[in-house]
């Protein structure tokens, strides 16, 4: 059971401005059925003002989402269009008294549809849906989840970790595959020095370095490919270059070894480490 | 407030009777059952009994087939790791794709150390096919290990010819049994079974506490290591009033067993009660044969954590498939191992029945359920989208 606060569950319970506005002047649309999670915020503006005069919600998804989405209602209903768009995720979590940190992306979500939704008013009130997850490299394919967006999840809310990119983003929760090309995201943009110590020629690292590097590579690039046929690969020994493993299961003893060290293992960890690697097997 | 708790499946009432079978061991009869005293001594007898239920409630030919275990996971546990480590030579297991985590997870952990794992595929009513296991099984298969019945579904997989296939090519064949013993009658000795997994507190007894049924003659390997307990087949002193619990639920699970029909016409009641009242739901597994205590339930539209709460409002305990109740994300492996549809995945609910479920806890889920999934509907976005779709063809066909 989820830990919510008891204005969570208020705002679950009997959230605030439910249905739809009729003639609204703007709409934003985020989320969809197969994320879970959706919104769509309605929202009434007074051009001689800029003010919010009234939001409404409709909301597919879990406790918080919906308590999310009434509590975004409440918060921008009265505010400017300049007030509402300085609207942070995180103050959305803190007047719900927080969420779960599993539950953050639902949070982030309120933040976009009021994006959309303003974004919808200055173009006229044509429905704006999903415009963030439209643009950029999708990075996380099962949610569909930009490098923008979580570049801007990070920012916005100092995260450092993979797992605190999914608790906001979603980005890396489903299947897991891009676990690896979140965190190249995380470092380039905090400029990680390990990004730079990639760059060193294999040779030169020290052999823990060497070892690591190679785990994580066989882990993240071979190993998987490997398993799909029933086998699976180990590392014996780093001399120099030169890298020595041992075939698992269906791999050992197959009568293509020779060319799965070759043309799969070797090419990847070239590709990955360093293209002066060579790998024998033992 | 009462609760209708239609969450069995998850875990169940400690029935009073076990608790107080339970009571003397933790007070007067503490002996080890091990030690080489009358004192100990007659505490390893009353072991013994209970050992003798657990296997007729299996219909296991000898008591000694029974290993006493934690829990269903070590019991699960100790079968996987037993065949690969009783057949060094042989390197692949074939199992389902919608195991309990205690099989699909150690399975994944053996793939990681070398090991080939073929999944099983299921069909859209959850069922899977044997001739899918007779393309897998092949002479490299140290182990098959099958689950008797799902225990997000209630769907009862074709175990016996299961096991058939498996021991015609000479791999061993294990069942995760945690979700059907108790429930459907079970007869090892007329099976080609060769492990078998269950769990105390599916079946009232308590947490803590589970049996692995090893056939006679099976190779073995222990999962822990440790003294000679379980004639050195699982190591650790006896957990005695555990034990004796399990043994009394068994005994109560064989004489419950002529309440079947009852609870299986108290889920179809519900069953029928909610398809008849509420649009747009479907029955996952409802084309399989199923427990008589499942009923796994969805939703169009809206989220199964929503209605979950809301039903706990209400006093009622059932459970979801969807993601957000889980924090993985993603709905349950079983239903998108179907292929549910994404519109529906989200919003599965399971009821699972117990012995303790009456007619008014189906009356009072039939009266409280439909305006739970009206109100959310009413505040989905999908809901309105689709309405306005049934409207605009309405329209059109006029």
């Amino acid at each position: 059971m989820w830990d919510y606060t008891d204005k969570v569950i208020d705002h679950f319970k009997n959230p605030r401005n439910v249905g739809s506005i009729d003639k609204p002047d703007g709409v934003g649309q985020v989320g969809n059925i197969i994320c879970g999670d959706a919104l769509k915020l309605f929202i009434k503006v007074d051009s001689a003002t800029s003010r919010i005069t009234d939001a409404k919600f409709q909301t597919f998804g879990c406790g918080s989402a919906i308590a999310s989405s009434s509590a975004l209602t409440e918060m921008i209903k009265g505010k400017t269009l300049a007030e509402a768009a300085a609207v942070t995720n995180q103050q959305i979590a803190d007047f719900l008294g927080g969420l779960p940190k599993e539950k953050m992306h639902c949070s982030v979500m309120g933040m976009e549809a009021l994006e959309a939704a303003i974004k919808s008013y200055k173009e006229g009130g044509a429905p704006v849906v999903n415009e963030l997850e439209e643009e950029g490299r999708v990075v996380c394919k099962c949610f569909g989840v930009t490098e923008e967006k979580i570049l801007r999840a990070a920012k916005d809310n100092h995260l450092r970790t993979v797992e605190e990119i999914t608790n906001f983003t979603k980005a890396g929760g489903a299947c897991g595959a891009c676990r690896a090309d979140i965190q190249a995201v995380l470092d380039r943009h905090y400029n990680a020095a390990s990004a730079v110590q990639e760059k060193a020629p294999f040779a030169r690292l020290t052999m823990v370095q060497k070892i690591h590097r190679v785990e994580e590579a066989l882990a993240r690039d071979v190993i998987p490919g490997l398993n799909a046929d029933g086998g699976s690969v180990e590392l014996v020994d780093i001399e120099g270059s030169v890298i020595r493993v041992r075939l698992l299961g269906m791999c050992s003893g197959c009568a293509n070894a020779g060319f799965t060290i070759e043309n799969f293992v070797e090419k990847k960890l070239r590709e990955q480490l360093d293209p002066a690697i060579s790998v024998e097997s033992v | 407030m009462k609760t209708v708790y239609l969450d069995n499946n998850a875990t169940t009432k400690t029935a009073p009777e076990v608790v107080e079978a339970m009571l003397p061991y933790f007070t007067e009869k503490y002996g080890n059952a091990s030690s080489m005293h009358t004192f100990g001594g007659a505490v390893g007898h009353d072991v013994e009994a209970a050992r003798k239920s657990v296997a007729a409630l299996l219909g296991a030919a000898h008591a000694d087939e029974i290993i006493f275990t934690s829990c269903g996971s070590e019991s699960d546990n100790t079968a996987l790791f037993s065949a690969v480590r009783s057949y060094p030579g042989k390197r692949h297991i074939v199992t389902t794709r919608v195991e309990h985590p205690a099989v699909l997870n150690t399975c994944k952990y053996l793939q990681s150390q070398g090991y080939g794992v073929t999944y099983l595929p299921v069909d859209g009513n959850g069922m899977i096919s044997l001739q899918d296991l007779e393309a897998a099984v092949t002479a490299h298969t140290a182990l098959v290990s099958v689950m008797m019945a799902n225990n997000e579904t209630g769907v009862v997989f074709p175990v016996e010819e299961a096991a058939r296939i498996a021991k015609s090519r000479g791999a061993l064949f294990h069942t995760d049994a945690v979700q059907t013993a108790g429930k459907l009658p079970i007869d090892l000795k007329n099976s080609r079974i060769d492990m078998l997994s269950i769990s105390g507190h599916k079946l009232h007894a308590p947490k803590g506490i589970g049996a692995l049924y090893v056939r006679r003659g099976t190779r073995f390997v222990p999962f822990l290591i440790g003294g000679h307990q379980e004639h050195s087949r699982r190591a650790g002193t006896e957990n005695v009033p555990y034990i004796i619990g399990l043994g009394k639920a068994c005994e109560l699970a064989r004489a419950h067993m002529s309440e079947t029909g009852r609870i299986a016409a108290l889920r179809d009641r519900l069953e029928h009660g909610i398809t008849a009242a509420v649009p747009n739901v479907r029955v996952n597994g409802g084309g399989s044969p199923r427990l008589p205590t499942t009923l796994n339930i969805s939703f169009e539209f809206i989220e199964g954590e929503a209605i979950l709460l809301h039903l706990s409002d209400l006093g009622i305990a059932a459970s979801s498939g969807s993601a957000c109740t889980s924090g993985s994300l993603e709905p349950s492996h079983v239903l998108r191992a179907m292929g549910v549809p994404f519109t529906f995945a989200h919003g599965s609910i399971r009821f699972s029945l117990s012995v303790y479920n009456t007619g008014s806890d189906i009356d009072f889920v039939l009266a409280e359920l439909p305006p739970v999934i009206m109100k959310l509907r009413a505040m989905s976005p999908f809901w309105h989208e689709a309405q306005g779709k049934a409207c605009r063809a309405g329209a059109e066909s006029l």
